[in-house]
This record gives C-alpha cells, sequence and structure tokens, in this order.
C-alpha cells in the first residue's frame, strides 16, 4: 500500500471523497445557517444593518419569557431523566448477564423505534379528560367528575422525559458495563455502605456517559416541537413554537432567524459548558 | 448491589418494582394506542363500545378504516418514497464519508470532523428552517435576474428530502464508520496482491464486510426519515408526508383510524428494530 500513497491515483481518491462531504456540510449546513444571521441583522424596508430583531426580542417579555422557560424546563427534564434512567441502566449493566440481559435492554428500545408522534398519541389517549387514568380515578373513586391531565407543564415535562428516556438509558449502560464489578467489591469490603460505594466508585466512573446522555437529552428536549404543543396545547409556550409562528404564520423571517440563532447560541453555550464541566471532547461524547 | 454483594430483601423488592414500574411507564403510551384502534367508537377514549376492526377495513359509513383512507394511505406512500430517496442519497454519502474520515490524511480532518457531528446538535426545527431560507433566496435570485423558476427549490417534497438527508448523513456514517475501522487491512492488500485495482479490491472486500453495517444504516436512515417531523413540518408544500397528516388530524381532533395507523406503525418499526438488533449481534 505504500507505494499506493505516493501515486496521484491516491491523490484522486481522496478528492473525490472529499466533494460530496464538503458539498454537503457547506452547502446544507454551513451557508443556511450563514444565510440565517445574515437575514436576522437586515432590515429589509431599506436592506440596511439591523440590532432590531434581536432588540425586539429582549424588549418583548412574551419572547425570552419563552425562552427563559424552554431552557429551564429542558434542564429540569435532563435532570429527571437522569434521575430516572440511572437505576434502570445499572440494572441492565450490573444485575443482569447474558440472556436476560439482551432481552431487558431490548424491552428499553424497542419503545423508542416507534415514532414520537404516536407515543405522544398515547400520552394525549392516557391523560385527557375522558382518558384512561380520568376514568380509573372516577372508577376507582380517588375523583368525583372527569380530570383533565392535559395541558400543564407537569405533562409537558412527562413527554420530554418519556420521548428522551433512551437517549440517557443508553450511554449510561455503556459506560457502566466497562465498570469492573471488582471495583465495587472492594468498595463493600472496605466498609462502604450502598451510597458510600454509588457516590465514590460508580458515579465518578459513569461521568462519560452522564454528559453524553445529558447533553443530548437537553437538546432533544429544547429542539422539540410535537410534545409541548401537543401534551401542552395552547398555553405551551416553547421556544421552537416561536420560531414556526414567525417563519410559517407571520412569515417574519428576520424575526425568526434572530429566535433560530439565540436558540442555536444557547444550546451550544450549554453544550460547551457541560463538555467543560466534565473535561470531555466534543467528537468522542457525540461519535 | 451487584449479584455477589448481598441486600436487604426489602432493598431488591423495592428495586425490582421500580423497574416493574419503568417498564409500565415506557409501554404504557403503546398499549393504549394498540387497544384504542379496535374499539368500536367515533373517539379514540372511554367508554368502551365493544370490539372491532372497521378502523381498519370498514369502506363506508361514518367509519372509514385506514386502508380505505385514501388520503392516509396516499401519505404513507409518500413518506415510504420520501425515505427511500433519502436513505439511498444518505448511505452513498456516509460511505465517502467513512472512506475519507478512517483511510485518508490530510490538513484539517479533525475539524471537518467536527463539522460533520455538526446537524447532530442542530434542533431540527433550525434546520429546516435555515434550508427553507437559503434555498428561497437562491430561488429569488434566479428568478429575479435569470428569470427561471426552479419549483424544487420552494417548499415541497425535493426539500424535505433535502432535509432529512441534511443531519441523517451524519448518522449513518458514525455507524458505517464504525464498521469500517474493525476492518482488516491487510486483506485488501491480499487482493491487491493478486492482481486486483485498489477500486476492484474495495468492492469486492471491503463492501462485503461493510455490508451488516449499510443495511443497519439504511434501516435506521429509513425509519428516521418516515418518522420525522421537526425538520419536515417547516419544508412540506402541499402534499402532506404521514407525520404531517398524522399531526394535523390529532390537533382536529380524531377518530379511532389514528390508533389503526400507529399500531401499524409500531408493527412495522417493531419489526425493522428486530431485524436490526439481530444483524448487529450477528456481525458483532
Amino acid at each position: 500500500m505504500s507505494s499506493l500513497r505516493t501515486t496521484s491515483t491516491f491523490k484522486l481518491g481522496m478528492w473525490l471523497l472529499l466533494a460530496p462531504l464538503c458539498l454537503w456540510l457547506v452547502l446544507l449546513i454551513i451557508l443556511p445557517h450563514l444565510e440565517l444571521l445574515v437575514f436576522s441583522f437586515t432590515d429589509p424596508e431599506k436592506d440596511s444593518f439591523t440590532f432590531g430583531f434581536y432588540q425586539e426580542f429582549f424588549l418583548e417579555p412574551l419572547y425570552w419569557r419563552t425562552f427563559v422557560r424552554t431552557a429551564v424546563m429542558s434542564i429540569m427534564a435532563t435532570i429527571l431523566t437522569l434521575l430516572i434512567a440511572f437505576p434502570v441502566a445499572f440494572y441492565i449493566a450490573k444485575m443482569l448477564k447474558g440472556r436476560s440481559k439482551g432481552i431487558v435492554f431490548a424491552m428499553c428500545l424497542i419503545p423508542f423505534w416507534v415514532s414520537e408522534l404516536v407515543r405522544t398519541f398515547g400520552w394525549m389517549i392516557l391523560l385527557r379528560e375522558s382518558g384512561v387514568i380520568s376514568n380509573f380515578l372516577q372508577w376507582s373513586g380517588l375523583s368525583d367528575g372527569p380530570v383533565e391531565l392535559l395541558y400543564t407543564d407537569a405533562t409537558i415535562m412527562l413527554g420530554l422525559v418519556y420521548t428522551s428516556m433512551l437517549f440517557m438509558v443508553v450511554p449510561l449502560v455503556s459506560t457502566l458495563d466497562s465498570l469492573d464489578d471488582s471495583y465495587i467489591e472492594a468498595g463493600y469490603d472496605l466498609g462502604g455502605t450502598n451510597w458510600n460505594v454509588l457516590r465514590e466508585i460508580v458515579i465518578p466512573h459513569a461521568v462519560p456517559g452522564i454528559v453524553s446522555g445529558c447533553i443530548i437529552v437537553f437538546m432533544l428536549s429544547l429542539g422539540n416541537y410535537l410534545t409541548p404543543v401537543l401534551l401542552g396545547g395552547k398555553d405551551s409556550l416553547w421556544f421552537t413554537e416561536q420560531i414556526y409562528t414567525q417563519f410559517i404564520t407571520r412569515f417574519n423571517w428576520e424575526q425568526g432567524s434572530a429566535f433560530g440563532l439565540l436558540l442555536l447560541l444557547l444550546s451550544s453555550l450549554i453544550v460547551w459548558a457541560g463538555l467543560k464541566i466534565s473535561g470531555q471532547s466534543f467528537a468522542k461524547t457525540m461519535g | 448491589m451487584i449479584p455477589s454483594i448481598k441486600q436487604s430483601s426489602r432493598f431488591n423488592a423495592i428495586y425490582q418494582s421500580y423497574l416493574i414500574a419503568f417498564f409500565i411507564f415506557l409501554a404504557a403510551p403503546l398499549i393504549v394506542v394498540a387497544v384504542f384502534s379496535f374499539n368500536d367508537s367515533l373517539f379514540p377514549s372511554f367508554p368502551w363500545q365493544g370490539f372491532t376492526t372497521d378502523w381498519f377495513f370498514s369502506s363506508e359509513g361514518n367509519k372509514i378504516g385506514i386502508f380505505f383512507d385514501s388520503d392516509l394511505l396516499n401519505s404513507i406512500w409518500l413518506s415510504i418514497g420520501i425515505a427511500l430517496v433519502t436513505t439511498l442519497l444518505a448511505i452513498t454519502v456516509a460511505c465517502t464519508n467513512a472512506f475519507l474520515f478512517e483511510r485518508f490524511d490530510f490538513p484539517g480532518k479533525s475539524f471537518l470532523y467536527m463539522l460533520m457531528l455538526l446537524p447532530l446538535v442542530i434542533p431540527g426545527v433550525l434546520l429546516g428552517v435555515s434550508i427553507l431560507v437559503f434555498s428561497s433566496e437562491i430561488a429569488n435570485y434566479l428568478e429575479d435576474y435569470w428569470f427561471i423558476d426552479l419549483e424544487f427549490l420552494r417548499p415541497g417534497l425535493t426539500l424535505v428530502v433535502i432535509g432529512q438527508f441534511a443531519f441523517i448523513t451524519t448518522i449513518c456514517t458514525l455507524i458505517i464508520s464504525a464498521r469500517l475501522k474493525k476492518f482488516d487491512r491487510s486483506l485488501e492488500e491480499a487482493a491487491l496482491n493478486l492482481g486486483a485495482s485498489p477500486l476492484m479490491a474495495v468492492f469486492t472486500v471491503t463492501m462485503p464486510f461493510l455490508k451488516p453495517a449499510i443495511i443497519g444504516a439504511a434501516i435506521v436512515s429509513f425509519l428516521m426519515s418516515f418518522e420525522n417531523f421537526n425538520t419536515t413540518f417547516m419544508l412540506v408544500g402541499s402534499d402532506a408526508p404521514l407525520t404531517v397528516a398524522m399531526f394535523e388530524r390529532l390537533r382536529e381532533g380524531s377518530t379511532p383510524v389514528l390508533n389503526a395507523i400507529s399500531l401499524l406503525l409500531m408493527l412495522g418499526s417493531g419489526v425493522l428494530a428486530i431485524i436490526n438488533m439481530t444483524m448487529q449481534k450477528k456481525s458483532a
């Protein structure tokens, strides 16, 4: 192969492989986002530079409150998902062996191959006023009349946690899998309690999985559209909804571009901070 | 907390009931969707009016089953078409990317690799609108200065394919690269020593080795495209793919025909998921 490396065929091959990659990244990712950037700073009437659309964001309480709310709820959803997923991931990685491990892990994965729309629809059937849970509460006498469980913040949170569960469980299982049982046994031999072992051995080992899980779940929640709109109803106030409204309903592309970039900025900042705190690299966490 | 360490029976009981509760939580929405597709009522909710398969097979009256609902059927075919084209494009580019990143060294490689991962962190809605803005700008420019009207740059199926391709390619590249990493280069060298051209060696030795990863990536890509909503919703024109059509009906308030189609989707994706998992296990 070494003779091949120096030949011009090799060079040609490299350029041929580089072409589709560059076309894809430049035409579909970089230029469109630069276009958004230009749009967000352009006054469409005078065709001149303006900060107006960012000003509008900070001056109109509805906009920035929606933005902050989306960010805070996404962070809460991420923490909740982590707390719920961790014991499950630990059980799969450490308590189960062989065939039963494969089956239980697959049981975790399969629901997520189903469209998000179908899963959200399922929650609507469960939670609405005429839904399964409301009927159950009436039947069991816990409630006198129909209970509306949809269209609250808690419902949105439930939907977000449910939708992103897989993206937390998978990285957690794979890092916990690589933790040698003998470390845990050593922890107990040295007189550690469950809590000591968890805090001193298991969690420090799981940090890479926790970080990549949290980053993915946070980004998915922040960029989610279906779950807040369908489970939160008219008052869901999710930032992606604002972006959609500006672009498609109001046809105010400049304002929409500014919103889009703010969302991208927020998500990049949080990802960067997460990587910084944990000392991980982006390529390693994502790949 | 591991089998070799004894825990109190109370701890074990609590831990196991937590797991059972977790799996009920995971399965509950899917089960109710499936069950209510057989409810003989106009709404997917209680009271239970008896068992029926009308939401699949009825062709008349106020209950139109999924197999006779031409709007939904059309949108299913549309989604399948979009998913096939997207998958074909994404797999092709993913293969070239995998070879580029695994076999070549060039300045700026790690930077390009990071750019390649970028679509994973861009929210789908944003990816959709940025492509919408960019393509509309090109279309406007061509129309204003060159009097060329390119319909495919306006919201519609082509843009949907382009938008989905933009992020699905990254996922396919990661899957195929991971397998190419495990390939033993000496096999390729053997082919070269036996007189094969480099290209022939790749197609007769390397590609067959990559086949399981390519099929796996194709399944993932097909499903991601078929089920995509965020990016698609920003780029659709007048023809609605399945997820968009279902979303519109969900908002209007729906009949159990949506449950019927959801059940079919679950069966379809379940089968694909199992095929994919068993294949990964075999090739691992």
